[in-house]
């Protein structure tokens, strides 16, 4: 079957015109460029999933095969729907030809109709959101939202996301074949949602996106770079969002998710030293941040607050967190932070948001602001409601509010606590160097000798 | 058009047997209002969980089957295009202004009433 009405690069002989990699680039690329599109479209004409994604699967395949051959096209997303759609047309008319539907007339007619050039179909925006917002819907299972939008929208293969979420590739194709099966069977519409809804399921686009990113970015050790694809995936499916929200009430958020995403993105080379241990924001390398991407996310900051005041729609909780990461990334160092500003702004997201992690925060940039009393001041009712039982975060502040009083026995035994709920080893060794910089005698090396563990000694 | 049922959850049941006709009025409302809008196509108030009785291969137990502070206290079933026309419908139960309770939406496989009601 030949590409019908599709630029190829003219061939001057038979032989290989292309090298592997140049068309495994090639791929990639339009794989990431196209994918969202070609299947959005393939899935609003044909109601069949499975059917669009593995189409768009064998128009990859042919193209691995083809390309190498006869020239990477120059319109390779006029190639791949090409392909992809005569491959539905293929499939739907071995199907149906004996009980040929009225509906599969329809499809066949409007597939053939289907035009081929990217930025020729007048539909292709929408059928892109109503894709996002379809593999969002709030009656999926959030790791399946997730995994879904990297498969269909992002067009990551299932071994690719099944790696970036460490578990094995039949685990993950069974949570996608789950999610298809739902969306086929619970009657989850494949659409933009109407007016009254399209605020909460855009937000729930969005805490999509921001999960993705934070399964990749907060990843440690050895899986830091298996995880990178989630971190690249959901910093480019925000920055598609925002074109396809234009000039909507919900593009200001957007584009202070992806602000708030390329703040913490620009610091991944100070996260954790040589030995993998973590380094806190006030300990890292300022010197290392990367400044263009904390530029772009300054700028796309001054956007949202623009963009929000002549929507007439308030700052959400993304652009304020971006707000806050602005006032450290802007800071020289550590200790010229502002942090009254930070306070303000934790105040505000509180206000919209209530959470006691937030009051946590908030009570941290007290201290910073007020000194180390204030602070305690709000961690302590914040304890006493005991919301944030087991969270390790909260004696871990709470211990170096008490070590910056001098207070160093209340401070130990709250980063034992801390030790005690930390999450991951990575957390539990930073812990345990603050810890001995509290212990007893800590200063005194004749001290410690004095004062053997239990178990020594016996000699 | 697909059918959706709506299950009801919460800490107890309103509709005893002999409760009063004020203690149901919300409810009864709601009813009035699905039915009106010609989307509800049957409905059931279920009995407190006192009167649950639970039946197991190994026996019988008194209450409702899952031990939770929830159970279902009664059901109904919605005509609607699709699960977000069902869900706005199945929000605005009274149900789901409760601090504990809820409903949860189930589409529908196939069924109706089977006996003659003629």
């Amino acid at each position: 079957m030949a590409a019908r009405g599709v630029g190829v690069r003219p061939i001057s002989n038979t032989e290989v015109v292309t090298g592997q990699v140049e068309v495994q680039t090639a791929i990639e690329m339009a794989s990431a460029a196209e994918t969202a599109r070609i299947t959005a479209t393939l899935i609003r004409i044909t109601g069949d999933w499975s059917l669009a994604e593995d189409c768009l699967q064998d128009a990859f395949a042919r193209a691995l095969v083809d390309w190498p051959v006869r020239g990477i096209p120059t319109n390779r997303g006029a190639w791949l729907t090409t392909v992809a759609k005569n491959r539905a047309i293929d499939r739907l008319r071995s199907a149906a030809s004996e009980k040929r539907a009225m509906r599969e007339l329809a499809i066949l007619t409007e597939l053939e109709e289907l035009p081929e050039e990217p930025g020729t179909d007048p539909a292709a925006d929408d059928d892109r959101l109503r894709l996002i917002y379809t593999c969002c819907h709030p009656a999926l299972p959030l790791d399946a939202r997730v995994a879904l939008t990297l498969r269909t929208v992002a067009g990551l293969t299932t071994g690719e996301i099944a790696r970036a979420f460490l578990v094995s590739e039949a685990t993950m194709s069974k949570r996608l074949v789950r999610a298809r099966a739902k969306i086929r069977n619970s009657g989850i519409p494949y659409r933009v949602p109407p007016p009254e809804l399209i605020s909460e399921r855009t937000a729930g686009i969005l805490a999509v996106l921001y999960l993705m990113f934070n399964e990749g970015y907060s990843a440690t050790g050895d899986s830091t770079l298996i995880r990178e694809p989630l971190v690249r995936e959901a910093i480019r499916l925000t920055r598609l969002l925002i074109v396809l929200l234009d000039n909507s009430p919900q593009e200001p958020e957007a584009i202070g998710l992806l602000a708030l995403m390329l703040f913490h993105h620009a610091r991944r080379a100070t996260r954790t030293d040589a030995a993998g241990d973590l380094v806190t924001l006030e300990e890292q390398d300022r010197s290392s941040w990367d400044r263009a991407a904390i530029a772009e996310a300054m700028a796309l900051l001054a956007d949202a607050e623009q963009l929000g005041i002549s929507r007439r729609s308030p700052p959400g909780t993304y652009s304020l967190q971006a707000a806050i990461a602005a006032c450290h990334m802007t800071a020289p160092d550590a200790g010229s932070t502002d942090f009254g500003r930070v306070a303000a702004l934790y105040d505000h997201l509180g206000q919209i948001a209530p959470s006691p992690v937030i009051e946590l925060n908030r009570a941290v940039a007290v201290a910073m602001s007020q000194g180390p009393e204030a602070g305690l001041a709000l961690i302590e009712p914040l304890e006493r409601a005991r919301a944030l039982d087991g969270y390790y975060l909260l004696p871990a502040a709470k211990a170096d509010l008490l070590r910056r009083l001098g207070r160093r026995t209340e401070a130990h035994s709250e980063y034992q606590r801390a030790q005690e709920l930390a999450p991951s080893e990575v957390e539990r060794r930073y812990l345990g160097k603050r810890l001995a910089e509290t212990a007893p005698g800590a200063s005194s090396a004749v001290n410690q000798n004095k004062c053997p563990k239990p178990g020594e000694g016996e000699e | 058009m697909p059918q959706f049922a709506i299950l009801i959850y919460a800490d107890e049941s309103l509709h005893a047997v002999d409760a009063a006709e004020a203690e149901l009025e919300e409810n009864d409302r709601h009813a009035e209002d699905l039915s009106a809008s010609g989307t509800m196509s049957l409905a059931y108030a279920l009995t407190p969980r006192a009167s649950a009785v639970s039946i197991r291969r190994d026996g019988t137990s008194p209450g409702p089957f899952v031990q939770a502070d929830q159970f279902v206290a009664g059901f109904y079933v919605i005509e609607a295009p699709d699960l977000d026309a069902a869900m706005a419908i199945a929000r605005v139960n009274p149900a789901v202004r409760t601090a504990t309770g809820g409903v949860e939406v189930r589409p529908v496989h196939s069924g109706g009433i089977t006996a003659d009601q003629a």
